[in-house]
Formats: structure tokens, C-alpha cells, sequence
């Protein structure tokens, strides 16, 4: 299987300070791999450094071959990564149709505007209301629907169950999976780990800015006391 | 990637809800206004009326500052510097070539469209307060050049316009002179305000929202900030060769400090980024100046911060904001 993306020596961080000291990390092409550790280790600063809206200080990230350490994001996004943020970040003053349109290519592309509707059925129910007007879960659709018409080959996701309720993780779940289902690669960052573990291939434990466990996920699984040492949960 | 299979039956979505009926309105209530607008020489008389006419090209310059500063989120207070290059070019040609006013509407255009892809393209780059400040330093660069530029009249500024004619006609009344003008806003309005509804306006709108957002859907603010930057520069300089024509004699008062922060006021008390309701409150604030000043001893902009802090404090989304029917309840969790 080849690696879609290979991220090595990756030390970035903010004004001079490191978050970041030395990322080695793999993802072959379709697979998921969860990015765990716990608040504040530089989850969020991994996948922004990845996206380009964080310059890394040095290492190298390469998206299907292409060296991309330093591109600016658009770049990065041309390139066919892409971001669903932390914290959701829909444009707020736009409808749920106006956020997906802006993100939908002139040329067309394998999704479309009533392809996300059909993968989630709520947000054309909604197609009318302001990004403001929804509630968290609904945000979180769009924000996975938007990046999905930009046809990406890796998706980097930030917490996608971040402050939502059980049922409504369940759904993203679901969402999620039916991705996973047809090859699509990812970074999962993730705090749920039910979540982690239901779509994750592999698991990725990081700490102090640095990966220090990477492995199967059901291996990870299998050794309650170990993944309860890295993160310190149960 | 390879398609989702669906295995549920595709969502009956209702066939784009209230959309046409929406837009019907808006244009249904924009051919009302024009035709509205277009009646009154017939009711007013003169004076009221070349007022209106400078109501009219003030607001293009304002319309122009609302598609940076309301749909592009980019305050400004630089778009009098290309009215004033729109009235100044619209001036000489009127001395020294024709009395056409299309070619004077358009060499102002191009001159505009010239004069902001050159300072735009600096501009752009800064954001909030120092684009800001960045485009009050252009503007007082281009009032200086006009005070001090002799081939334009420097200080004393130009005059000795001739009337307009359109088609070969003079336009001798002050009735005339606002039919064209009117003619012209019309369109200026039409061409933003189609702007502001393409994708491209989207962009735009996605730019003011979150650029950083935008730049990780692949696009490049970059070029979109500067291509709506050399458009308002044009649509501001339209503007300015519309208040020449009525006006026929500029100086470098008509494009200072006091112009720019007014237009910029106009956008916030109509209703920043609806486009018609900043041309509302470009009547309001020209009204206030030109004619309340004297009743108030010559306290206009006295009268204009208050109204100001009125509209802020009362009206965050401006004049505009009073026609919005109020919200049902607004879903959250
Ligand atoms: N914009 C910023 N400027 C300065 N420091 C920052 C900035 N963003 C994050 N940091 C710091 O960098 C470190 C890593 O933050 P980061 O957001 O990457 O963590 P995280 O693993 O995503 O945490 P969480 O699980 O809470 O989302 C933290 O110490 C944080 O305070
Ligand atoms: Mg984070």
C-alpha cells in the first residue's frame, strides 16, 4: 500500500516557540489514522501545519509524492488535502446552500451540491438557514459536506465530536463511516475514542509534540493499561 | 473519489424553497424605485432636483465603498481618491474633448479602473486597520496632487465644463442631467449588485467572513481582494463623472477626507453590505449636510455623529435592517 501522506521532522509552533518537536507520521493511502493525546499537546497546530496555515519552522510533508512543507494553503488545498476545523467555523452570515456553493467547484467534480444533501439528508432541510442558525451536529455536516465538494484526497479532521451530544456523534459517526466505506484517507483527531476506534485503522498517540506510540487500532485496543498510560484515561 | 453508494432513496428535497420568489421581489421592488426616481423631475422643481442628482452620484461612490467595506469586509477610506479621478477625468474631457457624456462616463471608468489596479495592488496585501490606514494614505496622496497639480486647476480646481449631451443632444435643464444620471447609477447599481449575487460575490463574501477559512477551500484571496478593489475603483470613479456632470466644476474638496469618511458613514447607517440600503444613506447624509447644515448653524457633521451613534446604538443593521421582517425563532443548541 502506498502512503498517501508522510510527514517527517515536522517542528512548528507559535512566535518562536516549539509545539511541534519532531512529527514522523504516515498515512496510507485509504486507511484512517486517529491522532490521539490529550488537550493542548499540538493536535490542532498538527493538522494546521499540515494544511499550510502554519508555517513549519522545518521536516517535510508530502501529499502523494508532492513536497508541500511551507506551501501556503491553498496550495496544500489544490493539492487535495483538506480541513474540517476544530470548532466547525461555517461561515456564519451564509445559508447551508451559500456555504456549500462557495466550496463547490465551477468544473464540477465527483460531489455535488444535492450529493452532500443526500449523504446528509438534514442539511437540506436546513438549506435555507444561516450557518449561525444551526445547531453543533448540523454545523459539523456542513463543515464535512463543504470540504467534500472540493473533491480531496485526505481529509483532516479536528475533533469532529467536539461538544456534541452522544446521538449526534452518532450520526457524524455514521456519516464518517460511509466515507471510510468508500477509501476515503484521514487524520482523525480525537478526544472520543469510541469514536477513534470505530474508524480509525490505525492510532497514533502523541505527546510533548512528538508521536510516541503508533500502532493497529485493535491492537491498541486490546492493551487497556498501555493506551490508559498514554492518555491517561481509561 | 469514487461515488457514495446511496442505498436510501434520494431525500425528497422541496424544489428551492421561497429562492425565485425572493428575487422576483428584489427586482420587482428595484424597477419600482427606478421608476419612482425617474418621476421626480416632473414633480419637483429645479433646485430639489440637481440636488437628487448629486444624491445619485454620491451614492455610486458609496455603493462602491459598501462592495469592499460590507460584501468584501474591507473598510476603506480611499474610494473618494477615484471619484475624484473620475470627476477630474470626466472635467477634462468635457474642456478639452467632448461634451459626450458616455465617453466621459467612460474614460472616468477606465481612468478609475487604472488609478486602483495601480495602488491596489499594495493595498491589498495589509488588512483591517492597516488597509485602512493604507487607503487613507492614498486618498490624501491623491487630494495633495489635486491641490497642488497645476493642468488641473490645483487649489482653484476646474471649471468651465460644458453641459453634457447624450446622444448629440445638450442636456441644458437640471432635468435632463438627472435622467442621465439616473440612466447611469441605474446601471452601476445593477452591475454591482449582480456582482455581489455571482459566485464571485460569494467568494467575496466568504473572503469577509473567514479568509484563512477561504485560503483552506483552495482559493487565493489574493487576486479575488484585488480584482473587487479595481471594481469599486471604477464604479467610485462612474460616480465622480456623475456628480461633474452636474455639478461642472470639481475641486480638490470633492475628493478629501470629509467625502471619504462620509460615504464610509453612509454605508454603516444605511446598513453595511446590502448595497441599496448604503444608497439610502447616501441621500440621508448628503441631505443632512447640504441643506440641515444651515438650519443648525452650520452644525452638519455635529448633526451626522449624532445620527451615527443613533443608528449604532439603535440599528446595527442600519436603514436596511428596518425593512427585515423579524426572525422566527433562531435554532441553536
Ligand atoms: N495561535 C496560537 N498562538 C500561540 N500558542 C498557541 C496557539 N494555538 C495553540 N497554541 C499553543 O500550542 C499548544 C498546542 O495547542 P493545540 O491547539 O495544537 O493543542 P491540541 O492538542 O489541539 O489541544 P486540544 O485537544 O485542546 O484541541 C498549546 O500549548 C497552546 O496553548
Ligand atoms: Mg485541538
Amino acid at each position: 500500500m502506498t502512503d498517501l501522506l508522510t510527514v517527517s521532522g515536522l517542528r512548528a509552533g507559535y512566535a518562536g516557540g516549539t509545539v511541534l518537536d519532531g512529527v514522523d507520521l504516515t498515512v496510507p493511502a485509504g486507511s484512517v489514522v486517529a491522532l490521539l493525546g490529550r488537550n493542548g499537546v499540538g493536535k490542532t497546530t498538527f493538522v494546521h501545519t499540515v494544511m499550510g496555515m502554519l508555517r513549519p519552522y522545518s521536516g517535510s510533508v508530502r501529499l502523494g509524492g508532492r513536497e508541500l512543507a511551507g506551501a501556503p494553503a491553498h496550495v496544500v488545498a489544490r493539492a487535495g488535502a483538506a480541513i474540517v476545523p476544530q470548532g466547525r467555523r461555517v461561515f456564519a452570515p451564509l445559508t447551508v446552500e451559500e456555504n456549500l456553493q462557495i466550496a463547490a467547484p465551477r468544473r464540477g467534480g465527483p460531489w455535488t451540491v444535492e450529493r452532500v444533501y443526500e449523504l446528509m439528508p438534514r442539511l437540506a432541510e436546513r438549506r435555507a438557514n444561516r450557518g449561525d442558525q444551526l445547531s453543533g451536529g448540523e454545523q459539523q455536516m456542513l463543515a464535512i459536506g463543504r470540504v467534500l465538494l472540493r473533491a480531496p484526497r485526505l481529509l483532516l479532521l479536528d475533533e469532529p465530536s467536539d461538544g456534541l451530544a452522544p446521538a449526534v456523534v452518532d450520526q457524524i459517526a455514521g456519516v464518517l463511516e460511509r466515507l471510510c466505506a468508500e477509501g476515503i484517507s484521514a487524520v482523525l483527531v480525537e478526544q472520543d475514542l469510541h469514536l477513534a476506534f470505530r474508524l480509525a485503522d490505525k492510532v497514533a498517540v502523541m505527546r510533548k509534540g512528538r508521536i510516541v506510540h503508533r500502532g493497529p487500532t485493535a491492537e491498541f485496543r486490546s492493551d487497556r493499561r498501555r493506551a490508559h498510560a498514554l492518555l491517561g484515561v481509561a | 473519489m469514487k461515488a457514495v453508494e446511496t442505498t436510501a432513496p434520494a431525500p425528497a428535497v422541496a424544489a428551492r424553497p421561497r429562492r425565485p420568489a425572493r428575487r422576483g421581489r428584489a427586482v420587482a421592488a428595484a424597477v419600482t424605485a427606478a421608476a419612482l426616481l425617474a418621476a421626480v423631475p416632473l414633480v419637483l422643481g429645479a433646485y430639489p432636483v440637481s440636488m437628487m442628482t448629486r444624491m445619485l452620484a454620491f451614492a455610486v461612490l458609496v455603493l462602491s465603498v459598501d462592495l469592499l467595506t460590507g460584501i468584501t469586509g474591507m473598510p476603506t477610506l480611499g474610494q473618494a481618491a477615484y471619484f475624484g479621478v473620475g470627476a477630474y477625468t470626466a472635467a477634462l474631457v468635457g474642456v478639452h474633448l467632448t461634451s459626450d457624456g458616455a465617453v466621459q462616463v467612460a474614460a472616468a471608468l477606465l481612468a478609475g479602473l487604472a488609478a486602483a489596479a495601480v495602488t491596489g495592488w499594495i493595498a491589498v496585501r495589509a488588512h483591517g486597520i492597516v488597509f485602512l490606514m493604507l487607503t487613507l494614505a492614498i486618498g490624501e496622496s491623491v487630494h495633495q496632487l489635486a491641490d497642488t497639480w497645476s493642468l488641473v486647476g490645483g487649489g482653484n480646481g476646474l471649471a468651465g465644463m460644458p453641459p453634457v449631451s447624450v446622444l448629440g443632444t445638450a442636456l441644458p435643464a437640471a432635468g435632463f442631467v438627472y435622467w442621465w444620471v439616473l440612466a447611469v447609477a441605474a446601471a452601476a447599481f445593477a452591475v454591482v449588485a449582480l456582482v455581489a449575487r455571482s459566485p464571485y460575490g460569494r467568494t467575496l463574501r466568504g473572503i469577509r467572513d473567514n479568509e484563512a477559512r477561504m485560503r483552506a477551500l483552495g482559493y487565493r484571496p489574493g487576486p479575488a481582494k484585488f480584482g473587487v478593489f479595481c471594481l469599486a475603483g471604477a464604479v467610485a470613479a462612474v460616480g465622480g463623472a456623475l456628480w461633474a456632470a452636474q455639478v461642472r466644476f470639481v475641486s480638490p474638496g470633492d475628493l478629501g477626507f470629509e467625502v471619504a469618511a462620509l460615504a464610509l458613514l453612509s454605508v454603516v447607517i444605511g446598513g453595511s453590505g446590502t448595497l441599496w440600503g448604503p444608497c439610502l444613506g447616501a441621500a440621508l447624509v448628503l441631505l443632512v449636510r447640504d441643506n440641515l447644515s444651515a438650519h443648525v448653524g452650520g452644525h452638519g457633521a455635529l448633526v451626522l455623529g449624532a445620527v451615527f451613534v443613533a443608528v449604532v446604538f439603535t440599528m446595527p443593521r442600519g436603514l436596511a435592517g428596518l425593512a427585515r421582517r423579524p426572525r422566527r425563532t433562531e435554532a441553536r443548541s
